[in-house]
């Protein structure tokens, strides 16, 4: 048994941070938010990088690396904010054409309740949805959508979608449709995890040069042990989202499907509650739209409600007891 | 990230499940927790079972003793014996986990070949005499006295919090020998026999009405000179030694309790009916049993975290502070659901009509002391601010 990461790995996560450094720092993602739709451009740099051609097979075109590596990629971008449906383009990669390179956006379309919404409607090329019986591929244009005016994430610019959705077409077995839940699952738990642990960073660095009664308040335990707390939450997800990763390689003992409700359920609470405490900590400026702090914890109620939220998934793991 | 066992250590799990099997039979039942003669020779009985086989000191050096595990078989070790629900350190823990690596690091080989055998053997059990009841949180403020007289040093104070104190032979205890040094620069390590004349042991009745710990009285105790570990006044970096042998196992059979609290508890609620249905049916009180599985889930993925990091550099790092924060808070968000779901049956120290319910409530008393023993959340969130985080000291 070894839990620590290989030195390949440690790379690729070093790789992606310092490619996300270059191209998606915040400035450039406050830019995409004040545009209101996705940059192709950068999105198709993506694709280059290989982000959503991990796991595919050497022989098409992917990595051949497997969901821990994904994960590593996805922690990344979850910590730099990067918007966009990632983790459905990725998850199409073997099924819709373009979807690895970047050149397609894909969207995935979730049923919800009390309303279904779609996430960057004017954005999509294609969609699929998990179904029961596969993975169905709907055409967006097919789709009646309201646009939402003020979405919470405006980096997640919503439709609401009205009337029924059509089938769609079969592309993906019932199999196939399982796996990419299980996987997406992780990959959202793992920008989760980028999400709390960049909040985090944010909060400390702040919390290390605001000074208020002649001091600076990282020195209050009252401040300072909000940090500690984020800290503890964040690097509990982490086991528990790299578990889920091994788990889903089959390097495992584990269950992983357990491991990837749990993933998701520690990933989800901690990427709320570090995103509160991330503007608890920056006080009044914490709540203005200048600072970055309220962004993380915007983009952490929208992961939350993808492929269930933690309630669901808490739920599904007592099932498992 | 590999979390599969390899041949290596499978085998090592493989030959000790069968060890395990062929022996436990003939332990004996485990005596109550109040029969402390009968639990001293039941923990050192399979102490020297252990030693028979060669599992004694499992993660002791082989030079001294031990058996050179690697932190994962240690883990197996854990791992298995509670699985086995046979023993594991016991009593004698302070011997096993703190005491006797400290020897092995600092002691004189006199020392190392009286006393390292005593604990594989389960000959000899230990106790710690660190705290005070002014030296808690800041422990390198204590003020037990020990004053140089020929070839002994004289002893007089109040040590508090030790385990096992009335059932222990020996103290790995700290003692003020210098009094004008700063606090950590005039404290000696010593090894004191508990049955010298001039001490006074008495039982400390916790919040449970049990008697774990103890308070430990010195008046005029004369111990030898040659009994001090390491040199006059460097009995601080002695005792800090020892941290430096932790590598991530502190916690793992608490982990693993634990997960089959969570479990045995889950099975309660579909057996408890109220208003004509079981508890488990509360889909509320179901959901945060499942968040709380989780949860452990995440803490046996942490262990295994620091563990393998200990394995690659010989530290477990910051992961053991947030283990021990996150842990200490779960077992208390676990005692308050089990109250919950007990109901008035909580309200009993033992089983009640039958209903296994007394483990339940003893976790849950006993989670109150895990955000305060081996360091206070409060400390641990400090150590977290400022030595992972970089924020800085406010004294």
């Amino acid at each position: 048994m070894d839990f620590e990461l290989t030195d390949d790995q440690v790379s690729l996560q070093e790789g992606v941070r310092a490619f996300l450094d270059g191209r998606f720092p915040l400035d450039a993602v406050r830019g995409i938010e004040a545009a209101g739709h996705l940059d192709r451009a950068r999105w198709q740099e993506l694709g280059e990088t290989g982000v959503f051609s991990i796991t595919l097979p050497e022989a098409d075109g992917g990595l051949g690396l497997g969901v821990s590596e994904a994960a590593l990629v996805f922690e990344e971008l979850g910590r730099a904010l990067v918007p966009g449906p990632l983790v459905a383009t990725f998850l199409a990669a073997p099924w819709i054409d373009g979807a690895a390179a970047g050149e397609t956006i894909v969207g995935r379309f979730e049923p919800g309740t009390p309303v279904s919404v779609l996430e960057h409607p004017a954005d999509l090329d294609a969609l699929f949805t998990l179904a029961d019986d596969g993975v169905r591929r709907i055409d967006p244009a097919t789709i009646t959508t309201v646009p939402v005016e003020r979405p919470v994430d405006a980096l997640t610019p919503l439709a609401i979608v009205e009337g029924a959705v059509p089938k769609g077409d079969l592309i993906a077995d019932v199999a196939a449709a399982e796996r990419a839940r299980l996987v997406g699952l992780v990959l959202t738990s793992a920008l989760q995890l980028g999400v709390a642990l960049r909040a985090t960073e944010l909060a400390t660095a702040y919390a290390k040069e605001r000074e208020q009664f002649g001091r600076v308040i990282g020195s209050f335990q009252a401040v300072k042990h909000l940090c500690a707390d984020m800290l503890v939450r964040a690097e509990v997800a982490r086991a528990a989202v790299y578990a889920a990763a091994v788990a889903l390689d089959g390097r495992s003992d584990d269950d992983p499907v357990r491991a990837a409700l749990a993933a998701k359920v520690l990933a989800g609470d901690a990427a709320i509650a570090n995103g509160k405490s991330g503007i608890q900590v920056h006080g009044g400026i914490g709540f203005t739209w200048e600072v970055d702090a309220q962004r993380f914890w915007k983009r952490a109620t929208v992961l939350d409600t993808h492929f269930g939220n933690s309630d669901e998934h808490a739920e599904a793991v007592a099932a498992l007891l | 990230m590999d979390l599969r066992y390899t041949a290596d250590e499978q085998q090592f799990r493989a030959d000790l499940r069968e060890w395990l099997g062929d022996v436990l039979p003939g332990l004996g039942p485990e005596p109550h927790r109040e029969d402390w003669d009968a639990r001293r020779a039941w923990d050192t009985g399979w102490q020297r079972m252990l030693f028979d086989a060669g599992y004694a000191g499992i993660n002791w050096p082989k030079d001294f003793g031990g058996r050179g595990a690697t932190p994962t078989e240690h883990l197996i070790f854990i791992e298995e014996t509670e699985r086995a629900r046979a023993p594991y350190v016991g009593m004698n823990f302070v011997g096993l986990l703190h005491a006797g690596p400290t020897l092995i690091a600092e002691a004189s080989d006199d020392q190392k070949a009286f006393h390292l055998p005593g604990i594989l053997k389960g000959e000899h059990v230990w106790c710690q005499g660190f705290s005070e009841p002014n030296a808690g949180s800041d422990l390198a403020s204590l003020r037990c006295r020990a004053v140089r007289d020929g070839d002994d040093y004289v002893l007089n104070g109040q040590k508090i919090w030790t385990s096992y104190g009335h059932m222990a032979d020996y103290c790995e205890m700290l003692v003020r020998t210098d009094t004008e040094a700063p606090k950590h620069k005039g404290i000696s390590w010593l090894i004191v026999p508990m049955d010298t004349p001039g001490i006074d042991i008495r039982p400390l009745e916790t919040m449970e009405g049990t008697a774990e710990f103890c308070e430990v009285f010195f008046d005029d105790v004369r111990v030898p000179v040659v009994n001090r570990v390491g040199d006059e006044n460097d009995g601080w970096r002695v005792a800090m030694v020892t941290l430096s042998f932790e590598r991530g196992t502190a916690f793992v059979s608490d982990v693993l309790e634990s997960m089959e609290l969570v479990r045995d508890l889950a099975g309660l609620a579909k057996t408890i009916t109220s208003n004509g249905a079981t508890r488990w049916e509360d889909a509320g009180l179901r959901r945060e049993i499942g968040r709380i599985a989780a949860e452990f889930d995440a803490l046996w993925a942490l262990t295994k975290r620091n563990i393998s990091q200990a394995q690659r550099t010989g530290l477990v790092g910051v992961g053991g502070n947030v283990f021990k924060i996150a842990w200490s808070d779960l077992r208390q968000h676990l005692g308050d659901v089990t109250m919950r779901l007990l109901d008035r049956a909580s309200l009993s120290l033992d089983d009640v009509s039958e209903l296994p319910t007394g483990r339940h409530v003893h976790a849950r008393f006993y989670a109150l002391s895990m955000t305060i023993a081996a360091g206070t959340s409060q400390v641990n969130r400090n150590i977290v601010g400022e030595r992972v985080l970089g924020l800085p000291k406010d004294r």
